[in-house]
Formats: C-alpha cells, sequence, structure tokens
C-alpha cells in the first residue's frame, strides 16, 4: 500500500510549525500505524533527516501513551482502541493521511507530534488517590460491594489518561479524565470516605490548569479509546456540587 | 460557597443551568399563554391586562431580565475560556464525532440568533404594550390601545417577512432546546446511562412543544391574512 503523510512538524516549543508531506510505499496491510511512522522514520534517518518524533510505549493499548490526531480522529477513525492498534488496511490505499498532535492549550507540543500532558499526572496528584491506611490486602469477601458498583468503578478505572477527550472536545475541557478517576474511586468503600475532598481538589486543579469548560457535547466518549462514559461527568456534577453545598 | 459560582468551571456551568431552566419554564408559560390567542381575543387580553405595568409584573420583567443577562453574560464568559482553553493553533481537519449533535457544538451561535429575535419581539411587542403603559400613554404608535395583545399579534403576523424572522428564531430555539434541556439536567448531575436516551427524548419532546405551541399561533394569524375565511373561524 502507499500513503502520503500530511505531518505537523515542530522543531520544538518555542518554534513554529507546519505540515510537511512524505510518501511511504510498499507497506504491508498488516503494519500497524506506529509500524508504519517507524518505517517512515527509518527513511528519514537514512537520509540524514530529522525523523518524526511522537509518543509511543506499550503498543498494546494499555499505557496511554501513544496519541495523534489522525484524519480529523484523536486515535484514528476506529472505535474504542488506540493509535497503536490501527493497522493500515483500515486507509485506502493512495489516501493523503493528516497526522496532528493533540491540539490543548494544557497539553502545549514538544517537538512534532509529541505533547506534554503531565498536566494530567498534576489533576491525579491534587486528590486522585486513596490516602487512608488500608492496611493489607483484606479478603475477598471482606468488604461487600454490589456488582453493579464494581463494574462502574472498573469501567472508570479501564481509562488510560491518553488525553484524546480534552484532545477532542472544541472547549479543551478535560472532564471526562477528572470524572473517570473521580468515579472510579468514589464508587467503592476505600475511595468514598475522601469523595468530597477529592472531587473538590481535582477539579480545582483543572481549572487552575487552563482546562475548558465542559458544555456536554459527548465528542470526548465518542473518541476515548476506553469508551468511557459522560454518566461519569455526571457523577463527579453530583460529587462537586453536593461537596461545595456542604462547605 | 458564594465564589464557587464563578471561580469554577462546574460552578459557573451550574449558573448556565439553572439560569437555563428558568428560562426554559418562561417560555412554556408564555407558549401556552400564546396559544389562547387563537382561541381567543378577549382572553388572551385579559392575561396581557393582567400583566401590564402592574408591580408584580414589572417585578417578574426585572426577574427574567436579570435571568437572560445571566444566562448569555456566562455564555460569553465560558466562551471565551473554552476558546482560550482550546489553544492557538486549530485542527487542520476536523469531523462531527459520532452521536454528537451539531447544535450541540453550536449553542453559541444558537443563542446569539434566540437573543436578535428577542430584541426583534421586544420591539414588535414589549415597545408597543408595557413600555406605552410605563410611559403613561393610552395607545402605541399604531393607534393600540397598549392591552390590546390581540390587535397587536394580528397586525405583526399579517406581514410575512415577520412570519418568516420568527419561524427562523423559533427554530434556532428549537435546535438550542433540544441539547440545552437534557444538558442543564446532565450539569445539575441528574442522568446516567440508563436515564440519557429518556431525557434525550424529554428534550426533544419539551423543544418541539415549544416550537409548535408558537410557530402554530404565528402560522394561523398568517393565514388569517391571506385567507380572510380563517378569521371567521378563530378568535
Amino acid at each position: 500500500m502507499n500513503f502520503t503523510l500530511k505531518i505537523w512538524r515542530q522543531k520544538d516549543a518555542q518554534s513554529k510549525g507546519a505540515f510537511k508531506e512524505y510518501k511511504v510505499e510498499n507497506v504491508s496491510s498488516d503494519t500497524s500505524f506506529l509500524e508504519m511512522l517507524d518505517i517512515l522514520n527509518n527513511d528519514l534517518v537514512h537520509k540524514g533527516e530529522e525523523p518524526v518524533a511522537f509518543d509511543h510505549d506499550c503498543r498494546e493499548g494499555i499505557c496511554g501513551m501513544c496519541s495523534l490526531h489522525i484524519d480529523g480522529h484523536a486515535h484514528g477513525p476506529s472505535q474504542a482502541v488506540t493509535t497503536c492498534q490501527i493497522y493500515m488496511r483500515q486507509f485506502k490505499d493512495g489516501a493523503t493521511i493528516t497526522i496532528e498532535p493533540w491540539r490543548s492549550a494544557a497539553f502545549p507540543v514538544i517537538k512534532d507530534l509529541v505533547v506534554n500532558r503531565s498536566a494530567y499526572d498534576q489533576i491525579l496528584q491534587a486528590g486522585g488517590f486513596v490516602s487512608v491506611r488500608t492496611n493489607s490486602v483484606p479478603d475477598g469477601n471482606a468488604i461487600p460491594i454490589p456488582k453493579a458498583d464494581a463494574d462502574e468503578s472498573m469501567d472508570a478505572a479501564a481509562c488510560v489518561g491518553c488525553g484524546a477527550c480534552a484532545a477532542t472536545c472544541k472547549n479543551g475541557s478535560a472532564m471526562l479524565f477528572v470524572a473517570a478517576r473521580v468515579s472510579s474511586l468514589a464508587k467503592l468503600p476505600q475511595g468514598r470516605v475522601e469523595g468530597a475532598r477529592r472531587a473538590k481538589a481535582m477539579v480545582a486543579k483543572m481549572d487552575e490548569l487552563g482546562f475548558g469548560n465542559c458544555t456536554n457535547t459527548g465528542a470526548c466518549q465518542a473518541e476515548c479509546p476506553k469508551q468511557i462514559s459522560i454518566a461519569h461527568i455526571a457523577r463527579l456534577n453530583r460529587e462537586f456540587l453536593a461537596a461545595k453545598l456542604k462547605d | 460557597m458564594g465564589c464557587f459560582l464563578t471561580n469554577s468551571s462546574l460552578g459557573r456551568k451550574l449558573v448556565m443551568s439553572i439560569s437555563g431552566c428558568f428560562l426554559v419554564l418562561f417560555i412554556l408559560f408564555h407558549m401556552s399563554m400564546n396559544v389562547v390567542a387563537i382561541f381567543s381575543a378577549e382572553a388572551y387580553n385579559m392575561i396581557c391586562g393582567f400583566l401590564g405595568a402592574s408591580w408584580y409584573a414589572l417585578a417578574g420583567t426585572a426577574v427574567l431580565a436579570l435571568g437572560v443577562f445571566v444566562h448569555f453574560a456566562y455564555a460569553f464568559w465560558l466562551t471565551w475560556q473554552n476558546r482560550k482553553a482550546r489553544g492557538n493553533v486549530r485542527y487542520a481537519v476536523t469531523v462531527t464525532e459520532k452521536g454528537v449533535s451539531w447544535a450541540s457544538k453550536n449553542m453559541l451561535l444558537l443563542g446569539v440568533i434566540v437573543i436578535l429575535g428577542l430584541a426583534l419581539h421586544l420591539s414588535h411587542f414589549w415597545a408597543k404594550m408595557q413600555l406605552v403603559e410605563l410611559l403613561g400613554h393610552h395607545e402605541n404608535n399604531l393607534g393600540l390601545e397598549p392591552t390590546d395583545g390581540a390587535a397587536l399579534i394580528k397586525y405583526t403576523f399579517s406581514q410575512w417577512y415577520n412570519v418568516l424572522l420568527y419561524l427562523v428564531w423559533f427554530a434556532a430555539l428549537w435546535l438550542h432546546l433540544t441539547h440545552g434541556v437534557w444538558s442543564m439536567l446532565q450539569t445539575a448531575g441528574w442522568a446516567n446511562d440508563t436515564w440519557y436516551p429518556r431525557l434525550k427524548c424529554i428534550s426533544g419532546i419539551v423543544a418541539t412543544l415549544i416550537f409548535g405551541g408558537f410557530a402554530v399561533v404565528v402560522v394561523w394569524f398568517y393565514l388569517q391574512t391571506v385567507c380572510p375565511c380563517l378569521a371567521a373561524c378563530g378568535a
């Protein structure tokens, strides 16, 4: 398969970036998208050119490290997968593919397609944890948790913190990420204890870092590789408003 | 507690939600009142007389104006913050994500159309009714009594361009409400995966009820102009 790639190139955070076109030829249809970029970079290195910088790590959809806005979609055109899980057979032979970094004021570009997502780490550090002493691992049946609650908590905990939600949202809002973290802990007894403090601290940090205001478009859940539901945003709203009204 | 309504994104959204809810309730009342004009001019004018320049009507108008102001001021404030959060460089390629409505992404544009329609509406009705009474006059510049709302409706919607402008206004309001109604409940925290289809259905019903109620009055009075025989059937 042959492709024309329009890739955002930017030397560093201070420089102005621009799109540059590249051709990749004779790529197997079973090549993954990131392997295709590896092939391109191999060619560029052989030609003595600067390779394209892009984030990746596990390449099996669990670490949340890969990003990329591909043809208008966070993590490419497929649903419920990360960029590392898409393959070139999902594109038309001869297609022009536009590859951009996440666009959000809170995720500044470091180089080419790599953005600084440490804002999410800072939100987690503000309250996305359990600080009460829970001692050693209790017996599995010692703390009864309704199946529905455990399922909701696990669904929210599937968030890999890739940043696709804020990158997709027209408002640059991080609400789906914050909601998933608050929800996954709020539905469990150990996390429930600090629910009010957590919601207030994480929302305050999210606002401080310059993320936008959620307008409930639902674009975040449509593009989320882990299909986190905006129902968690409703729970975050409840948690936060209840905590503030009790102050 | 007071300041979280201004210094927190979730607090600001709650203000949008509550002010929006207040405006929806008012619009439902206004629509119900308008429909009366189809059945009885006298009954409609009785309501107009009740909502004249009395202290309670003036207090209601002031609260309503405050609600509209807060909703729009916060809308512009939130949009300004959101544009800033999006960053200076925009995506070269954008698409409409699966299941995302056009209205949800264009609420400010729809809101601006709604407020422009509101300005036109105030010039057509409020300026010729309550304002005339407040100024102590007994008739407006059309020679009508300020409490004769039915005659004013007949006059306004005898002109085709007013009918067209009002229908565009109502259509923008319909789109705004299809997203706004369920969104205000989501913002207040009253939503979950089971309730989303129901809430979106309720939004559609409320928006359509409001559009239909307003539009039928405008179209009915215009049809009376083009087909006078209909006037005998109506008020």
